[in-house]
């Protein structure tokens, strides 16, 4: 291993030097000579016919250039849809028309109406609050159920119903799952809420446009995670302008948990206005605005049933499951429910039969997409709650429930299309038990309860499927886009190397941890060893970082180009050392002759390879740089099992999380420092949700969680000290370096052991509850033990 | 946030000045809540009137009669610090907030605000503070008169609050998940001539005195007294964070509990 560290070293994050000394390089930190604001007149209806919109008085304000309005876009695309679903009849999905400004009606509280261009942001809003809006309210649609019902008012009237689709998965297996719970020993059902979460990155959304006149050379800056598809979206389908005259830029992003995948309407708007205006153009997010513009989510309405034989074994797994589109169509809201979804729903569980149908609604609501986990989350808690409860009814031990239905033998192909490698679901719980200390929590209990407080212990799995995944797999299950992933590694006349990647870093320190790898590849210091991103002037046609894919996918593609690098300088050593290239080795960043003392320095190649005065030029080019594109065989599957102790006030219904065991088999583990800190990160966001995070908008539409006030966000003494292992590996077999990916684990595996936690708690105290929706929230656990 | 003029007057006489003259004028304590609220556009006066600068109105000290008398210039951090005397005062003050908000707001400012769901409000009628603006003194009874909502006049600043410190008494605090504001916050003090409990955050008319729980305690001032006693969940607030009847509940349990500290 090299000095300083390759791979499974915890190697300090060297991107933090800057981050924490507040020398990062964020969007808002990007200001251009000459640029100009712009300020967003947003939606206060949730719901209306837009009837005009008059500018007149706004554009004499001091300060504004000029006011864009939707009557401006209308020889420019909308916000494309990046993933068509196909409904369980074969039907195309209901895919409305998404203007980058509102035209016709505005369709929730944020909707952007008018985009203000002045000197000054503050110039932009004063004028904002000069243009006159004239829009008739209509009745707003916000919950699901009710948007379903013949007679609501259509969000689009241009299509036939709320309905965006009605997806059944798998299709061919409804009939018998519909007879196995027929005929099952026990059926147990649940109906759940997965309650709608606001992202909240750190860094709110920020867009810089910029355009060059004399070269007609578009740019844009942005919270991105992932700028060539951005791109792509919005050269291609928005604005027209082929990739070679548009370059985006995302520079240092301050976490994104899927919020910043999308392609949204102000980043559009920037970029045609620094084009319309021959100059640039900057927004800067607001927090307040963000609660109303940055996709939403989760927010699933669920029922499911889970049915046993008489021994116990899990049969047939049944689910109904509404999910909120809000609005319009976020860049791929609709993969979320049902491919993320769907497809994880036989969880570590060997379940022979299991139908999902999922009915995709549109209501007036802020738009909902993938966020940290994406699905996924919602089928594990789903999953993991149905499970407690069938325990429970069943009068058998959780635990000794989920290990009688482990998958035990991999492959494994699911009942729900999807084939997992490896794992090792026994060994984890075996990792837990001891982790968790459970042979110790009856001890635990009694403490808590001679303190009044009531104790309960959850336990669940989880599994989820990362690495996203194989180009024409995705293709042919509606993705518009390729799913793979890109590397350019370049190596300098002295040795030096630069590492572009087409995944990006918006928190997950890939400058550390990609760097390790190439590092530990070559056998020369990390410190040797650069790692570019976020500009697509710079890195090959990426994909970008969503899905706990950018080790698997990302990793592997640096992996295969630097293999190319090692095979080419093996060459140029061979052709120094006049030996034959098969004998040559790499050790320690030398090339040497195999039995023999005779070696040269990683340098003395690079530099042949840029100065190749003695040199196989008649074999091979000079130079030494190599790219590579990685599409993957199949997903990655990392898994889990969790455990959460809790302690309720019974006087007040107050949760407290006295300690937190999660233990992830994430395959091979590159920094484990860095994966303690994903999982870290994860576990806050779950237990967020559990606890704490619900979004919520009244009957009118108006957003009842606009502000912190209101949304409750995790903060330092909501969480505990958590136990976080991940010894247990079963190395992934179809990525070159045996990972799974580790980011979203902590907020897929965390929620189901909070709940569990607490109902545990209140039925050992004699209640006879099963479930509480989340957030569970004081309020709700004291009104669910009033019964 | 629209442009205004600001002034920072350094005595009590020009602010009071600045704040009768024809502009419109806003005082403007440690602006924890007036400064969002600006900045939000919510607000538009001409003039904020600093009261930062005036230093009659910063420090505690006791006056001749032993009531601890806090200028209303005086930040939560100040009180928490310098209040030792009225322990369950120092340790209220401690608790608002995080320490930006404490090193800023002001006990004038959130007394005058009497957002209903602020700490200080029932500190004051717990512990019967007067209310000493630069026209009057206002007994903490006649104060509070609604949400956001006071016996203040247009112009009319506190200068100086004076709690007579109880025999015992302690702060409960149940707070709020997201801006952890009080849900509900009770303060009990037992004085010389009775018990005070007052209840923060629960009411839809603001900081009140329960009653019940006052004749109970002055029997006996232990927590078993209050065995029984309840609030009815009608008219106190509902929202996300809480029903009516929970907040009623609460207020049970934040008063035991606030009797047991302070016993």
């Amino acid at each position: 291993m090299p000095a300083d560290g390759g791979i499974g070293a915890s190697t300090k994050r060297r991107e933090d030097i800057r981050f924490l000394t507040g020398n990062g390089n964020y969007t808002d930190d990007i200001n251009l000579r000459g640029q100009a604001y712009v300020h967003f007149l947003r939606s206060d209806m949730a719901h209306g016919t837009l009837n005009s919109v008059d500018t007149s008085e706004a554009a004499d304000m001091p300060g504004v250039v000029r006011i864009f309005t939707g009557a401006d876009f209308a020889d420019v695309g909308g916000l494309p849809c990046g993933w068509q679903v196909t409904d369980r009849h074969g039907e195309v999905m209901q895919e409305p028309a998404h203007p980058v400004l509102a035209i016709g009606k505005v369709r929730h509280v944020g909707d952007p109406i008018a985009a203000i261009v002045a000197e000054t942001a503050d110039q932009a809003r004063d004028a904002a609050e000069a243009i006159e809006v004239d829009i008739d309210e209509l009745p707003a649609v916000i919950d699901m159920k009710a948007a379903l019902q013949e007679g609501s008012p259509k969000v689009h009237d241009d299509l036939t119903s709320n309905l965006c689709y009605d997806w059944g998965f798998v299709e061919d297996n409804k009939d018998a799952v519909d007879e196995a719970i027929k005929t099952a020993a026990h059926v147990t059902t649940l109906e759940l809420v997965n309650n709608r979460l606001i992202p909240n990155a750190m860094e709110p959304r920020v867009a810089v446009g910029d355009y060059n006149r004399s070269t007609d050379d578009s740019t844009l800056y942005t919270t991105s995670q992932n700028p060539h598809v951005i791109r792509l979206l919005m050269g291609a389908f928005v604005l027209g302008i082929p990739e070679h005259k548009l370059r985006v830029v995302a520079p240092d992003v301050g976490g994104g948990f899927g919020s910043k995948i999308f392609h949204y309407a102000e980043e559009a708007l920037c970029t045609f206005a620094a084009k319309a205006l021959n100059r640039p153009v900057k927004w800067t997010c607001s927090r307040s605005e963000a609660f109303m513009s940055d996709a939403h989510g989760r927010d699933h309405v669920t029922k499911i049933e889970l049915a046993l034989d008489a021994d116990n074994n899990f049969t047939a797994i049944r689910t109904d499951t509404h999910a909120n589109m809000g609005a319009y169509l976020s860049t791929f809201a609709p993969s979320v429910p049902t491919w993320l979804h769907g497809t994880l729903m036989a969880g570590n569980y060997k379940t022979p039969l299991i139908y999902v149908n999922v009915k995709a609604v549109f209501t007036n609501t802020v738009a909902v997409d993938a966020y940290r986990g994406a699905g996924r989350p919602e089928a594990t808690f789903q999953l993991e709650r149905v499970i407690d409860k069938a325990a429970i009814e069943l009068g058998v031990d959780p635990i000794a429930l989920r290990r009688q239905n482990f998958v035990t033998e991999f492959p494994y192909a699911t009942p729900v299309a999807v084939e997992y490698d490896t794992g090792d679901y026994v060994a984890t719980m075996d990792k837990l038990e001891a982790l968790a200390d459970l042979s110790g929590f009856e001890a635990r209990l009694a403490e808590s309860k001679s303190r009044g407080m009531l104790r309960g212990l959850g336990i669940n799995c989880y599994i989820e499927a990362c690495g996203i995944a194989p180009s024409n797999l995705v293709g042919q299950l509606g993705a518009r886009a390729g799913l793979y992933e890109s590397a350019t590694v370049r190596v300098n006349a002295t040795g030096g190397i630069t590492v572009m990647t087409g995944s990006h870093s918006h928190g997950q320190g890939h400058e550390t941890s990609f760097a390790q790898v190439v590092s530990d590849m070559i056998g020369i210091d990390a410190s040797m060893i650069e790692i570019e991103h976020g500009d697509t002037d710079k890195a090959p046609m990426g994909m970008g970082t969503y899905g706990s894919r950018s080790i698997a996918v990302g990793g592997s593609a640096m992996v295969r180009a630097t293999e190319k690098i090692i095979a080419k300088a093996r060459k140029i050593a061979a052709h120094l050392m006049e030996a034959s290239e098969a004998d040559i080795e790499l050790k320690d960043g030398a090339f040497s002759v195999a039995g023999t003392d005779k070696s040269v320095a990683w340098g003395d190649v690079t530099l042949a390879a840029y100065v190749p005065h003695n040199y196989p030029l008649e074999e091979i080019e000079p130079g030494l740089e190599e790219t590579a594109f990685y599409d993957p065989a199949n997903f990655t599957y990392p898994a889990g099992a969790y455990a959460c102790e809790v302690e309720v006030d019974p006087d007040t219904g107050k949760v407290s999380i006295e300690s937190f065991a999660a233990v992830d088999d994430f395959g091979n583990v590159i920094n484990p420092m860095i994966v303690d800190g994903q999982v870290h990160g994860g576990l806050a966001q779950g237990i967020g949700q559990a606890l704490l995070e619900g979004c919520g908008y009244d009957e009118n539409g108006q957003l009842l969680t606009g502000s912190y006030m209101d949304y409750a966000m995790p903060r330092a003494d909501d969480v505990p000290f958590y136990q976080v292992d991940h010894s247990c590996q079963t190395p992934c077999t179809h990525n070159p370096l045996g990972v799974k990916g580790c980011g979203e684990a902590g907020a897929i595996g965390s929620p189901p052991a909070v709940v569990n936690a607490v109902v545990d708690a209140l039925r050992r105290n004699g209640s006879d509850i099963t479930h509480i929706d989340m957030p569970l929230t004081p309020s709700r656990v004291w009104t669910a033990m009033q019964g | 946030m629209y442009a205004f003029d600001i002034e920072r007057p350094s005595t009590i006489a020009d602010a009071v000045k600045l704040l009768s003259d024809s502009t419109e004028s806003q005082p403007l304590g440690g602006g924890q809540t007036l400064i969002p609220t600006l900045k939000q556009r919510l607000a538009m006066p001409d003039r904020l009137v600093s009261l930062g600068g005036v230093a009659e109105m910063q420090g505690i000290c006791e006056d001749d009669a032993g009531r601890m008398c806090i200028g209303g210039g005086t930040t939560h951090a100040d009180v928490a610090a310098g209040a030792g005397a009225y322990g369950a005062l120092a340790s209220l003050a401690a608790n608002i907030g995080d320490p930006a908000v404490r090193n800023r707001g002001t006990i004038g400012g959130s007394l005058a605000n009497n957002d209903p769901s602020a700490c200080y409000p029932a500190g004051a009628l717990a512990s019967g503070a007067s209310i000493i603006t630069n026209a009057r003194e206002i007994a903490a009874d006649d104060f509070f008169e609604g949400l956001f909502t006071t016996a203040l006049n247009e112009g009319e600043i506190i200068t100086e609050v004076k709690f007579p410190v109880p025999e015992k008494a302690a702060y409960m605090k149940f707070e709020q998940p997201a801006s952890r504001f009080a849900l509900v916050g009770v303060f009990v003090a037992k004085h010389v001539d009775g018990v005070r409990v007052a209840v923060t955050g629960a009411s839809e008319d603001g900081v009140f005195r329960w009653a019940d729980a006052e004749a109970a305690l002055n029997g006996e001032f232990s927590a078993a007294s209050l065995d029984g006693l309840s609030l009815p969940g009608d008219g106190m607030i509902s929202d996300l964070h809480g029903t009516g009847d929970y907040r009623a509940h609460l207020v049970a349990v934040m008063t035991r509990r606030a009797v047991d500290a302070a016993a």
